[in-house]
């Protein structure tokens, strides 16, 4: 335990100093941290599952509050505080269906899974029922890697449950523990290769010849773009450079070293150059459960002029950005003032802020946020590691990855405390 | 084009990272916090709490600078505790700072030091200092990337050893108006040599009225390029060799770490040290030396320029704060009745509660205050647990902790209120009025040796004439103070301090509130007449300089300053000599610390020849005697003694015709004693090789033209001269 607090200081230390940068290497040191939390914590005898959801939301709730901007640090602990959820659900499920079917052979496996579930099917429905989280629509229609990983993780535990369904409590315990932490491995793979998956289906939607638009500087964008590039498809890309931090000007020295036909342009120069996009393809920093995105500032600028435009507007996101909370709730700090340096030289200013003069208060204000806001109405499709998506499909996609009894992780355990 | 630079910049660092990077593992990087200022600056709230520990925008100011070191990569800090020691090492330790990962705080004690100075020779001579420092004092708020300068320091030192000091300076520049930098600290002047940044000229005490600076003539024959900046601050964070600290054991008059060893050094032609500067652009740093500057710091802390370290990020145990629109920056369980207005940059801490219809603006409210109904607050720092009444007015004021304000009390611009004050019911206390429980210390208590830092400025006697007038400053005030016991109102607790005299002057430039308008408006009147100032500035001058005419009165009225610096010159060499004197420090050593001086006051070897004679002469005078032939005895001796020390500075006949003129003056003026006695020691002089006859011949020669009054010493010295000239042409 001391050392897990010594980790758990360490990561509150940087969160706090911000000294981690971006969303992604946020989410999977969150991810890494409470997989060790709870790999960590010792399990007592009854309701493991309450004390592993104790355990990562008081952690939790520290390094919401270490940095509230970073968004993906509350995405991570509530997809964490799912997943736990979920595999105490399946084990249960499988323990009940297991004492049920005690006359079924006991090599379940994947393919007779739908066999067993119609014959302890109220077992099932009852499981289901008390978890919250409804049977998602996207299980139900396809396939996807994620939705798939759900039910063989619950199908492989309900399997070893069945063979060792005479086992004592402390084994059981142990394997809650270790599909916890199996399936936190998993979400740590889905974030560290979030931008491959994403990155898969550039073809799809860049097209020969086009003129795609972005702002700043994205990880995922860039993957996404020479992506389409690797496939042979030649198109050119605009680059607004993304005041005032410039990281546009990073994005298009990386785009033109891997062979892309780049033009780097003024943010207020987008308005102009619109008009010959063919669309425009973004990061964003979160995206919210209503389908509005927290992205860089000046997407709303950019949004603006394209839907002015009907210009496909597209954000790219990796399931860790995707936020179970609302914009308008007041609990969400949506953004973050940076120093005025960036965008002013404080010695060249420095007599404007002479505070002796005058009624004592300065008469320059500088204000700096780092982001916008962009409605989801000006939003045509996200694209996650999971596919393309509708803004109003959003929620439905937050209800597969949280359950809903963790979207105020901190009021819970600040009222607890 | 900026860009431009700056990726350059960064290139280049970033290729001297991969050339070493093991160099800068190998040697974690330590600092040295100076916990205490040295001044008095921050009195009478210092006499209660450490400086470093008062709250600036409610988080005590070693916070700060803790939190940049740790950000900034250094590994080891060494806390230097002197004034209220226990107070900052009991904060220290309950504070997270011990329990740090990777940052380890270790604090030094110490209650005799006075001085940054003796600091650094204790933390020499525990030897815990291995290899480049940072040094700081615990009231520097800054977010810079330390690796870009430390990186410079270090390639400069692989290639030059003297390079022992890296100076973080930043631009600020002065205002129009107030003709004063920002931060209520004098005007800096520096010199900075633009293509190798090298530190060349350091001034912060110029002279406004005077509105010149001198220069070293030779600071622009040795320079090719030379840039001289009135808009630079500097930071107070320097990155030292361990060099430093021994410097400042050997120097063991360095007291100050600017006035002191920053000049001695940019002086010292003989060890040939260097100090070199490095200009941040786009990140903040700033020192907090005095009111003013803690309220300039406070809004630029809320004005988010020190991001990260600002009221809404939690980045060293602070409570949580939200920053609300206008910026507005709101702590927890606040109660804040519905009609107070509170308007735009001002904190409000946790659980303080505001009565209705109170405005608050540009202020900064700590934890747990309360406040009245209809209380006005303008540009003012509220600390914890402070009770206002209703109907209080304060604008721009400090107020600390656990303050009583009664119903209506009202507080002019720049009061400062220390811990536990009470005011009275309807009490206006004065603008610029200092309040505490404490009673105002006498100027000249026994441990009021702090005061060195206002009181010593270089020359010696400059200072003295400062130490007497403080004195009679220092009677007064505590007069005063007894005559103005508890006045407060009904139910008041405290003293006024009064103000110094001679601190009206520098009040309103180092208080918290804006500089009044009269003050503007004599200031940028000020401006208008700087060359009327100047010219009468130099009337003013040679008045004075004629009371001591030297060597260089021929000349006229255009070398004033030179003048000027000979009489100080003159002096320092005289205290030389008389120490050597008394220490018996042998010859050698004296002629290395004329020489130092010589180079210093940028002096001819003559004006050094006249010097050590005059001195030697002093010598002589005071030396106890009760005849002429007992004196001339005592010369005799003097001059046997020294003459190697008087020689090496003869090496031409000038020098040696410049000890006569300067001797003849003497007898005029000084010590007129030696006036019989001209001749004989002229004599003397001869016997001993110090001066040749072809001197003393030239010598005759110019006087012959002379006025009667000017002859006396030639027609003395007659027969002398006569004997000479027989002399010669016998030879010849």
């Amino acid at each position: 335990m001391p050392d897990t607090q010594a980790l758990v200081n360490d990561f509150l230390n940087k969160l706090k100093k911000r000294k981690i940068e971006g969303s992604q290497a946020t989410a999977r040191q969150t991810a890494e941290l409470l997989r060790s939390v709870i790999s960590q914590q010792r399990m007592p005898y009854t309701n493991q599952a309450g004390a592993l959801i104790d355990a990562v939301k008081a952690v939790g709730e520290q390094l919401i509050a270490a940095n509230p901007v970073e968004l993906a640090v509350g995405n991570i602990v509530r997809r964490v505080l799912h997943i736990i959820r979920e595999e105490d659900l399946s084990l249960t499920t499988a323990a009940i269906g297991g004492l049920n079917l005690s006359a079924v052979s006991d090599d379940e496996n994947d393919d007779d899974r739908d066999g067993d579930s119609t014959l302890s099917a109220a077992a099932v429905a009852a499981a289901a029922r008390s978890t919250l989280r409804p049977p998602s629509l996207q299980t139900l229609l396809e396939d996807t890697p994620v939705s798939a990983a759900v039910p063989q993780t619950s199908s492989s535990g309900g399997d070893s449950e069945g063979k060792s369904k005479s086992a004592d409590k402390s084994s059981r315990s142990r394997k809650l523990k270790h599909d916890v932490i199996e399936a936190v491995n998993e979400l740590i793979q889905d974030i560290v290769t979030c931008h491959e998956q994403i990155a898969e289906q550039a073809v799809e939607h860049i097209h020969q010849n086009e003129v795609i638009l972005t702002l700043g500087s994205s990880r995922t964008v860039l993957e996404f773009l020479f992506a389409a590039k690797e496939k042979k498809r030649s198109f050119r890309v605009f680059v607004a450079e993304g005041a005032p931090r410039y990281q546009g000007h990073l994005l298009a020295k990386e785009l033109v070293a891997r062979g892309l036909q780049t033009t780097l342009i003024t943010d207020s120069a987008v308005f102009a150059m619109i008009s010959r996009v063919n669309m425009v393809i973004v990061g964003a920093h979160a995206v919210m459960a209503n389908g509005g995105v927290i992205a860089p500032v000046g997407m709303n600028l950019v949004a603006l002029a394209a839907q002015k435009h009907a210009v496909p507007f597209v954000v790219l996101a990796g399931s860790h950005k995707l936020c179970p909370l609302y914009p308008h709730n007041p609990e969400v700090l949506l953004n973050e003032l940076r120093s005025p340096s960036e965008l002013l030289d404080f010695g060249e200013f420095s007599d404007c802020m002479d505070f002796g003069s005058g009624s004592g208060s300065p008469l320059l204000h500088v204000v700096n946020p780092a982001f916008d806001y962009v409605p989801p109405k000006l939003v045509s499709l996200f694209i996650t590691d999971t596919g393309g998506h509708n803004p109003s499909y959003m929620y439905r996609l937050i209800a597969d990855y949280y359950s809903a009894d963790d979207l105020v992780v901190q009021r819970r355990a600040t009222a607890g405390n | 084009m900026g860009a431009q630079k700056k990726r350059a910049a960064a290139a280049t660092a970033a290729a001297r990272v991969s050339e070493d990077p093991d160099d800068l593992a190998r040697q974690p990087l330590q600092a040295i916090l100076l916990a205490d200022s040295f001044t008095t600056k921050f009195r009478p709230i210092t006499l209660e709490r450490p400086k470093v520990l008062l709250p600036l925008v409610n988080v005590p100011m070693i916070n700060y600078t803790l939190a940049w070191l740790e950000a900034a990569g250094v590994a080891e800090v060494f806390v230097f505790c002197c004034a209220h020691s226990k107070q900052v090492i009991d904060y220290l330790e309950n504070s997270e700072w011990f329990s740090q990962p990777n940052f380890t705080v270790k604090t030094i004690e110490s209650h005799n030091i006075i001085s940054a100075g003796d600091a650094l020779r204790l933390i020499y001579e525990q030897n815990v200092i291995h290899g480049d420092f940072v040094l700081i004092s615990g009231d520097t708020v800054s977010n810079m990337l330390l690796t870009q300068a430390l990186q410079e320091h270090k390639e400069r030192k692989k290639k030059d050893n003297n390079a022992v000091m890296t100076m973080i300076i930043k631009k600020s520049k002065p205002s129009p108006i107030t003709h004063q930098s920002r931060l209520g600290t004098d005007e800096l002047f520096m010199a900075i040599d633009p293509n190798t940044k090298q530190l060349l000229y350091y001034e912060d005490k110029a002279d406004h009225s005077k509105g010149t600076i001198c220069l070293d003539k030779m600071l622009l024959a040795e320079n090719p390029s030379i840039s001289l900046h009135n808009d630079k601050q500097d930071c107070y964070i320097d990155i030292c060799s361990p060099e430093v600290l021994s410097l400042f054991t050997d120097n063991f008059d360095y007291q100050h770490l600017r006035r002191h060893f920053v000049k001695g050094l940019l002086l010292d032609d003989i060890m040939g040290y260097k100090i070199f500067t490095h200009e941040i652009h786009s990140s903040y740093a700033a020192r907090i030396d005095n009111y003013r500057s803690y309220d300039i710091v406070s809004k630029d802390i809320i004005q988010r320029w020190t991001y990260p370290y600002v009221p809404d990020v939690k980045f060293c145990g602070n409570r949580a704060t939200k920053l609300e629109r206008r910026g507005m920056y709101r702590a927890s369980e606040i109660e804040q009745s519905r009609s107070a207005q509170v308007g735009s940059f001002t904190v409000i801490g946790c659980g303080t509660k505001i009565g209705s219809n109170s405005k608050i603006s540009d202020s900064v409210i700590g934890e747990g205050c309360t406040i009245g109904s209809n209380v006005l607050i303008e540009g003012s720092y509220l600390w914890d647990n402070v009770i206002i009444e209703d109907g209080c007015e304060l604008r721009h004021v400090i107020v600390c902790d656990g303050v009583i304000m009664k119903a209506g009390a009202v507080l002019k611009p720049g009061v400062v209120l220390s811990f536990k004050v009470v005011i009275g019911e309807r009490f206006v206390v004065p603008a610029y009025s200092k309040v505490s429980l404490l009673q105002q210390p006498t100027v000249h208590d026994s441990d009021e040796e702090l005061e060195y830092a206002d009181n010593s400025s270089g020359t010696v006697e400059f200072s003295s004439i400062q130490g007497t007038a403080d004195q009679s400053n220092g009677e007064m005030t505590s007069e005063s103070s007894e005559a103005h016991k508890p006045k407060l109102g009904t139910g008041g607790v405290g003293y006024i301090w009064s103000i110094c005299e001679g601190g009206q002057e520098e009040e309103w430039r180092h208080s918290v509130a804006p500089i009044p308008e009269d003050k503007l408006a004599e200031l940028s009147e000020a401006m208008d007449d700087d060359q009327e100032l100047v010219t009468q500035d130099r009337t003013a001058l040679s008045t004075s300089g004629e009371l001591i005419s030297d060597s260089n009165a021929s000349e006229g009225d255009d070398n004033e300053d030179s003048k000027d610096d000979s009489v100080y010159f003159e002096k320092e060499v005289e205290a030389t000599f008389l120490r050597a004197v008394e220490e018996n420090v042998k010859v050698d050593h004296v002629i290395l610390e004329v020489n130092s001086l010589r180079l210093s006051y940028n002096m001819t070897s003559a004006d050094c020849a006249g010097a050590v004679f005059y001195s030697m002469m002093k010598l002589a005078v005071k030396t106890p005697h009760s005849s002429a032939s007992e004196l001339q005895q005592n010369t005799a001796n003097i001059i046997t003694t020294w003459q190697k020390l008087l020689k090496s500075y003869l090496l031409e006949i000038d020098e040696e015709i410049e000890i006569i003129l300067k001797f003849e003056e003497m007898c005029l003026e000084s010590a007129k004693e030696f006036s019989p006695l001209f001749a004989r020691i002229l004599h003397i002089l001869y016997d001993k090789d110090i001066l040749q006859e072809d001197a003393i011949l030239r010598w005759a020669d110019e006087k012959e033209g002379a006025d009667e009054s000017d002859k006396v010493f030639v027609r003395q010295s007659e027969k002398f001269v006569q004997w000479l000239r027989e002399a010669s042409e016998e030879e010849d």
